[in-house]
């Protein structure tokens, strides 16, 4: 075995502190029984009951004992590693010992908060504490690798997220390398006509910081870009991002516009436009974008397809198109990522009893946010599918693949919001119009939220409690002829109603980005359930990954709206600022080592870590730990068939001394038992 | 014997096959320097001694004791408590006194299925009255006893203290010849024997340090049995999907059958470091596994991942082929805890 461990006889000087955290371990658990029965073990010197260990008393209940006791190693018995595993490292750190000499039995999580049985918990929380005992005792002192943090950020996703965290962080004057995937920055935000429950102008609040973020000499603006290799870690990340060819010179630019003006192929804008307007094969998804520079779009260009055209080429008066343009791929290094690639939109084609995409007058929400637009297809006038008829009445629908158990199970959180918006729009630009809010629950929280809602139900909308259940333009009496009817259960009443109405909005909830799970991997952190990126700690650290150095803000951490998603922008770039100014961070010391003169060279491991850090010497036969690289997650501990791989403080010892001590009542030794039948 | 001054040798075999005994005999000329540097104190295999001449002799009489075999029943627990008795120097020779190789194997049943198998479902053996072998039968002349059959296979050193385990199944000729002559060097020339308890007759690392084949990074699709496939006689056997325990398993052998196209049986144990060996071996083998991708259903996957794994005809034998007995697993259950 590997471990320096002294042999049992050189006893370690335990000390364990049960934690009482106030009722919720105490309300459950004997933590006195535990405590005396904990002392038994002949290594423990001192075992001790408090009332809440994290306070500062209870620290220098650790301090004191280890100075006055001779303590060698420590054991606190209280909630949850995530939650204070550092605070009690650095009381044992002041109390003169190695930090990594102390280990952490969850007895709260793991024990009181599972189960309301006393006994049982009582047992539990013996066996979590016994199997820390006779782990702590073959812990070895560790000291933290410290690494430089390179100042600049990537921040993938130019969205007002991503345009948040670029602009705090260059306006502190730390450079920014801002990608985002298509043409010009803005995201969702640019799509949107006004915001809820202030109705400001989405544009006018949003250009202005887009024009900082393409003024600002500290950001390097990749727009049309895509991050394809990210290696490294903390403080020292190397980036590779491919600058998409879009055809255009953009030092030759000068955003005059003519090329997409004279540009004869018209091509149904689906990004942008969300399909109900044109762009051209050349285009900016809207006069404000930014970078100016058109994109042009390969697949569609009469050119490209055809050999003729050339119109934009002749018509450029600074000669900056370029269909010779190819893809470029740039590397550079930054210590922090910050991602903010938002969502995707739930496709109601997936509900086809709401009829979208076959029924002409079901639009979806954001069909209607761009055609409510002034700047959309119809300059803001509500009409329906035929391009000139103003519709009568209109039918709004919550939660369109939200709160479904055949969608996604989660509320998305904005859609009662922008569904009251669009009740306010109608009723604004169509005075006359009936409007039906058809939702399951009302949920506005927020500031101004309620008192939005509370305006609409002044303004004459009708609200029906009830989740529809159908969309169809098969009548039943002349009053339906020619409408679409809304069949929902009005549970506020008790009845079945059936609505006729002439235009449908789908109010479609938030999803994760369809690619979401791809850029988890490239960036190594993790998506939940639903396809969202993983927080840290849902609480404590919501714009944190469990990746160091990784940073998550705005929808793509899960639904939100834009007052959430611009405070997670401004979160994640002090996060990074912190560590900028910190300069270097101290590593977890957690890292996996190979013993290279007891290795075979099977390389078993070669291919296992998601890290890359290990590497093959073809002159030596034997595989190599980068330890910076290395995350200590242990893959290859565990994979090394001939255990040269050490996983420092999670040693095979360690490990094996950890069960065995949890098992400690179940130990029914098979061999020294009665052997004869 | 008559007293000459000589150190004293024994070899004992308790469950075993004999096979340790014949490695021995395979030092070739040598053996008749073992011969003249010892007396042959007890060696059923080769001499004639019957235990109470064992009993008779005082305790420590004997200077090295290799003992082959697994402890399989009360018997063999008997010999070896006597022997360790009789015995200065007791060794733990070849892979079932070390970790209980093909005998502990039956820890994978029970003592009823076993005897079932061996006495009723045996296709060799016509058995319509259902005898099973007794502890005591009375007979006209009295009482006869056979020794008690254990539920539970174990090592030499799960039952007496061991001064040093060769691993091996069995241990190679050279091997044995160099541990001799270190004991004869310590015996007559008064060098350091290695620290007690540790392993003899082998290497430190895994296999495939002495092994020549090409070793690559590992991705494995499927494996096969060795019928199945023509290896290609450089690359890592492993690679192309040959179950080779060489990767968990002490050096030593030369990686004898590597070397002929045959995966390391796992004779030699785990390497230092490793305590279960099938375990590390499955890790392992469990880690470079690529059938699939991650996209995939998972539903799809773990059919795939079964498929993959069904290529490998009895893991729990394949890779606990010799040390079942120091494995964590120790035994499948046997009903009311008893063991």
């Amino acid at each position: 075995m590997t471990d320096q461990k002294k042999s049992p006889a050189e006893q370690e000087k335990v000390g364990v502190y049960i934690c009482h955290c106030g009722s919720n371990i105490a309300g459950t658990i004997n933590v006195e029984e535990v405590a005396q029965w904990a002392e038994k073990n002949p290594n423990v010197v001192v075992a001790r009951n408090y009332e809440f260990m994290c306070s500062s008393t209870g620290q220098e209940l650790i301090e004191n004992d280890i100075k006055e006791k001779g303590l060698t190693r420590i054991v606190v018995a209280s909630c949850s590693p995530h939650m204070h595993e550092k605070t009690f490292r650095e009381a044992t750190e002041r109390g003169g010992l190695n930090p990594f000499l102390f280990e952490m039995a969850n007895i709260r999580e793991h024990g009181s908060w599972a189960t309301n049985d006393k006994e049982a918990a009582t047992s539990k929380a013996k066996a979590l504490v016994n199997g820390a005992v006779e782990r702590v005792v073959h812990h070895a002192p560790l000291e933290k690798i410290p690494v430089d943090i390179n100042p600049n950020t990537l921040i993938v996703g130019g969205g007002i997220a991503g345009i948040t965290a670029a602009l705090e962080l260059a306006e502190g004057g730390h450079h920014v390398y801002l990608v985002e995937r298509e043409g010009t920055i803005g995201g969702r935000m640019a799509q949107i006509d006004k915001t809820f429950p202030t109705l400001d102008c989405s544009a006018c609040i949003l250009t202005p910081k887009m024009v900082d973020v393409g003024q600002n000499d500290n950001i390097t603006l990749l727009t049309y870009s895509e991050v394809e290799s990210v290696e490294g870690y903390i403080g020292n990340f190397n980036i590779t991002v491919r600058k998409k060819a879009r055809c255009v010179t953009e030092e030759l630019c000068t955003s005059c516009g003519i090329c997409e003006e004279k540009c004869p192929q018209k091509v149904i804008d689906e990004n942008y436009g969300a399909g109900i307007s044109y762009r051209k094969a050349i285009y900016r998804s809207f006069p404000q974008a930014v970078p100016g520079y058109p994109v042009l779009d390969k697949e569609n260009c009469t050119y490209f397809q055809t050999g003729k055209c050339k119109v934009c080429e002749q018509v450029c008066p600074t000669e900056a198109i370029d269909y010779e343009q190819e893809d470029k791929v740039i590397t550079f290094d930054v210590g922090n990522i910050i991602l903010a690639t938002g969502y995707d939109l739930f496709d109601a084609r997936q509900i086809p009893q709401y009829g979208y995409g076959r029924l002409a007058n079901v639009f979806s929400s954001l069909e209607f946010e761009r055609m409510v637009n002034a700047s959309g297809p119809t300059a803001g006038h509500i009409v329906l599918r035929d391009g000139v008829t103003e519709p009568e009445s209109i039918a709004i629908v919550h939660c369109v693949g939200s709160r479904d158990q055949n969608h996604n199970e989660y509320c998305s959180k904005v859609c009662c919001m922008y569904s009251l918006k669009f009740a306010h729009l109608v009723h604004e630009h169509l005075p006359d119009a009936e409007v039906y809010n058809f939702y399951i629950d009302m949920r506005t929280p927020g500031k101004g939220y309620e008192e939005f809602y509370h305006r609409l139900l002044n303004e004459g909308t009708h609200f029906i409690r009830g989740r529809v259940a159908e969309i169809t333009d098969a009548d039943r009496h002349p009053g339906e002829e020619g409408k679409l009817i809304v069949q929902a259960e009005n549970t506020l009443l008790g009845i079945q109603q059936r609505t006729p109405v002439d235009m449908v909005i789908l109010s479609a909830g938030i999803e994760a980005r369809h690619d979401a799970e791809d850029v988890s991997k490239l960036f190594k952190m993790g998506c939940d359930h639903d396809g969202f990126f993983n927080e840290r700690h849902p609480k404590l650290a919501p714009v944190s990954t469990m990746t160091d150095g990784v940073f998550i803000a705005g929808a793509c951490q899960g639904p939100k709206d834009i007052p959430d998603t611009v405070a997670q922008g401004g979160a994640a770039a002090s996060q990074v600022a912190k560590l900028i100014s910190q300069g270097t961070v101290l590593m977890e010391p957690v890292r996996a080592s190979i013993r290279e003169e007891e290795c075979s060279g099977c390389r078993i491991c070669n291919t296992l870590c998601p890290y890359n850090a290990i590497e093959f010497d073809e002159e030596k036969f034997v595989s190599r730990v980068i330890t910076a690289l290395c995350q200590g997650c242990g893959t290859c501990v565990a994979a090394c068939p001939s255990g040269v791989i050490d996983g420092a403080h999670f040693t095979y010892t360690q490990v094996m001394a950890e069960l065995k001590g949890v098992l400690w009542d179940v130990q029914s030794d098979v061999l020294t038992k009665q052997e004869v039948a | 014997m008559t007293e000459n001054g000589k150190p004293k040798l024994a070899m004992y075999w308790a469950s075993s096959c004999g096979g340790c005994e014949i490695s021995v005999l395979n030092i070739h000329e040598n053996i008749l320097t073992v011969d003249e540097v010892f007396d042959i104190a007890f060696f059923p295999c080769i001499a004639d001694f019957k235990i109470k001449d064992v009993e008779a002799y005082p305790d420590g009489y004997i200077d090295i004791c290799l003992f082959n075999g697994a402890i399989r029943n009360s018997e063999n627990e008997e010999m070896a408590q006597l022997l360790r008795q009789k015995s200065k120097v007791l060794v733990a020779f070849g892979s079932c006194a070390y970790e209980g190789c093909i005998p502990a194997l039956s820890n994978l049943t029970t003592k009823k299925a076993t005897f079932e198998k061996v006495y009723f479902n045996n296709p060799t053996i016509d058995n319509p009255d259902r005898i099973l072998p007794q502890h005591s039968t009375e007979v006209a002349e009295g009482e006869l006893t056979l020794p008690h059959f254990y539920h539970t296979v174990k090592s030499l050193d799960q039952v007496v203290e061991v001064d040093y385990f060769i691993p091996g199944c069995p241990p190679e000729p050279p091997q044995i010849w160099a541990v001799l002559q270190v004991v004869i060097g310590a015996l007559t020339a008064g060098q350091p024997l290695p620290p007690a308890g540790s392993i003899i007759g082998a290497g430190t690392m895994a296999l495939c340090d002495e092994c020549t084949r090409e070793k690559k990074e590992k991705t494995i699709k499927r494996f096969f049995r060795p019928y199945e496939i023509q290896p290609n006689p450089d690359q890592c056997l492993l690679e192309q999907g040959i179950i080779c325990m060489g990767i968990a398993t002490r050096s030593g052998c030369g990686a004898l059958c590597p070397s002929v196209g045959i995966g390391c049986r796992g004779c030699y144990g785990p390497p230092d470091g490793v305590e279960d060996q099938g375990a590390k071996m499955l890790s392992a083998i469990a880690s470079v596994l690529d059938v699939g991708h991650e996209s995939m259903d998972e539903d799809v996957l773990e059919e795939l991942i079964q498929e993959a794994v069904d290529t490998i005809a009895d893991p729990a034998g394949t890779f606990y082929r010799f040390s079942m007995a120091h494995s964590i697993l120790k035994r499948v259950k046997n009903g009311k805890g008893a063991a």
